[in-house]
């Protein structure tokens, strides 16, 4: 997405991000994961992917949400997971969204994308592809990834480019191991035609494990800044950044946390969390199998309500700088184990570092759920219903009783 | 165009671009546009002020540039 912020305004009654904090009839970014299956085990996977859950959306409720996105005018999802094309209506479902209007973009490792995909994606203004890669070589990007990935992902672009299809992205997550190469990135990128997009690693899901040792050092945060900034409009982040506007000039886009506010994430068995870096109990709004669905969630949600009331700053409301980074992502803090109200983990003026060492390991939530691969299990391949099991064993004759889990419906 | 409460959301699907109109006068110049022989009659309409004529001339401009409002064809 592209925010051509300021273009249209007149008499401003404040800046976007102002009237944005008090939250949109609907949301800009939807972040949609279609299933925690994956054929890939990245260390740092933000919703700790790997084997499908049993409750997963079945198509029709897929559908169900897509009608809604429709009525509430969402202009596009991004879908992600999990690998989102290895559920088997993943293509069925995006010709469903498309043909309602509502625009996909989907993130991808690729192992789908053969010439055959890549036509069909080529065909239509309505589909937009993220190819996910965190290495320009083979060794920086496996090492995350896993071993062939680098290939899998080239092999994509490949056909993508082949296909004709323009302007697709290359989605890096920035860490400390490839900050150094943005410039082949770029390179990668504009061999195939597509555009380079950057995010921030964060410390959610298995990359709570490895963020401290990922995660880009403070010198390597300038260094960040000063490419972006060099880069501006060219480079697409997601507002990733924002923390980091407090070394100059604010990075194109919001610059603020769109929690609740502008984004929020529908989990695969249909669990509304704030943002997608942010699946835990403490930021569950609700489920779109509840009565009113997703759009009686983002409307009424008390979560959602207290994430559009003003913020105090906390801790950071004397800090000279936090109107341009407004105290960082609230995940990040979160599962670093710091205060929501404090400095962000990696806050440029060196506050995080600080409130890291006072809070300590132990303060660190656990993720709430995980459905990473298990190391010496088989995979049991597990189909998708298309209406839900009335007990979890009609699925899996092998499912436990169902727990009880509060705050669940 | 998706209304909000302080005006719109605008998404343009071929150029991925969003836009925003920023209040409620905008809304109605750009919604009532077609309706119009020119882009001063339909701000004339909403009754904005000739003083902000120009800062409307520039927003319609900034819409126009983004492809979020093209010259009408003849029917």
């Amino acid at each position: 997405m592209t925010l051509t912020q300021d273009r249209a305004s007149v008499r401003s009654p404040g800046r976007l991000a102002d009237l944005f904090e008090r939250g949109l009839a609907a949301p800009i970014c939807l972040t949609w994961e279609l299933t925690y299956a994956c054929n890939l085990a990245c260390v740092h996977c933000l919703s700790s992917s790997g084997r499908r859950d049993p409750r997963e959306l079945t198509t029709a409720e897929c559908e169900a949400v897509i009608d809604t996105l429709r009525r509430m005018q969402v202009f596009y999802v991004n879908i992600g997971g999990g690998e989102p094309t290895v559920r088997p209506d993943f293509w069925e479902l995006v010709d469903y969204a498309t043909a309602h209007h509502v625009g996909v973009k989907f993130s991808t490792n690729g192992v789908r994308l053969d010439a055959a995909a890549a036509r069909r994606l080529a065909g239509s203004d309505y589909v937009d592809v993220q190819i996910s890669l965190d290495g320009a070589t083979p060794e920086v990007n496996d090492a995350v990834r896993g071993a062939g990935s680098y290939a899998t992902a080239l092999r994509a672009m490949t056909n993508l480019a082949a296909a004709g299809f323009r302007g697709f992205k290359l989605s890096v997550v920035v860490t400390r191991h490839n900050v150094s190469q943005l410039d082949a990135f770029s390179q990668i990128a504009g061999r195939f035609g597509a555009q380079l997009r950057l995010t921030r690693l964060r410390p959610s899901g298995r990359g709570a494990d490895v963020w401290p040792e990922l995660h880009p050092t403070a010198g390597q945060q300038r260094e960040l800044y000063d490419w972006l900034a060099a880069h501006g409009e060219q480079v697409l982040t997601g507002d990733s950044f924002f923390h980091l506007s407090p070394y100059g000039e604010p990075l194109p886009g919001l610059n603020l946390c769109g929690a609740g506010r502008v984004v929020c994430l529908i989990d695969p068995v249909g669990d509304v969390y704030a943002c997608p870096f942010a699946i835990h109990e403490n930021f569950l709004a609700g489920n779109v199998r509840q009565p009113g669905g997703f759009e009686a969630v983002w409307r009424d949600a008390p979560l959602f309500a207290r994430l559009r009331a003003p913020q105090t700053g906390g801790a950071c409301r004397s800090c000279g700088f936090y109107d341009s980074c407004r105290g960082g992502c609230m995940a990040a803090k979160f599962f670093t184990g710091l205060p929501l109200d404090g400095p962000d983990p990696e806050c440029v003026r060196g506050h995080g570092e600080a409130a890291l060492a006072a809070a300590g390991l132990a303060a660190r939530p656990h993720p709430a759920a995980d459905h990473s691969h298990r190391p010496g299990r088989r995979a049991v391949p597990v189909t998708i219903a298309r209406r839900p099991p009335g007990r979890s064993c009609d699925e899996n004759p092998l499912a436990p009783p169902a727990p009880a889990e509060p705050g669940r419906p | 165009m998706r209304p909000e409460p302080f005006g719109a959301l605008l998404y343009h699907f071929g150029t991925r671009r969003l836009s925003f109109l920023k209040n409620q006068t905008v809304l109605a110049v750009v919604r009532s546009l077609a309706d119009h022989p020119s882009a001063r009659a339909a701000c004339a309409a909403a009754g904005v002020p000739d003083a902000e004529l120009p800062a409307y001339a520039r927003a319609l401009a900034a819409l126009a540039d983004s492809k979020m409002i093209t010259e009408r064809t003849l029917a």
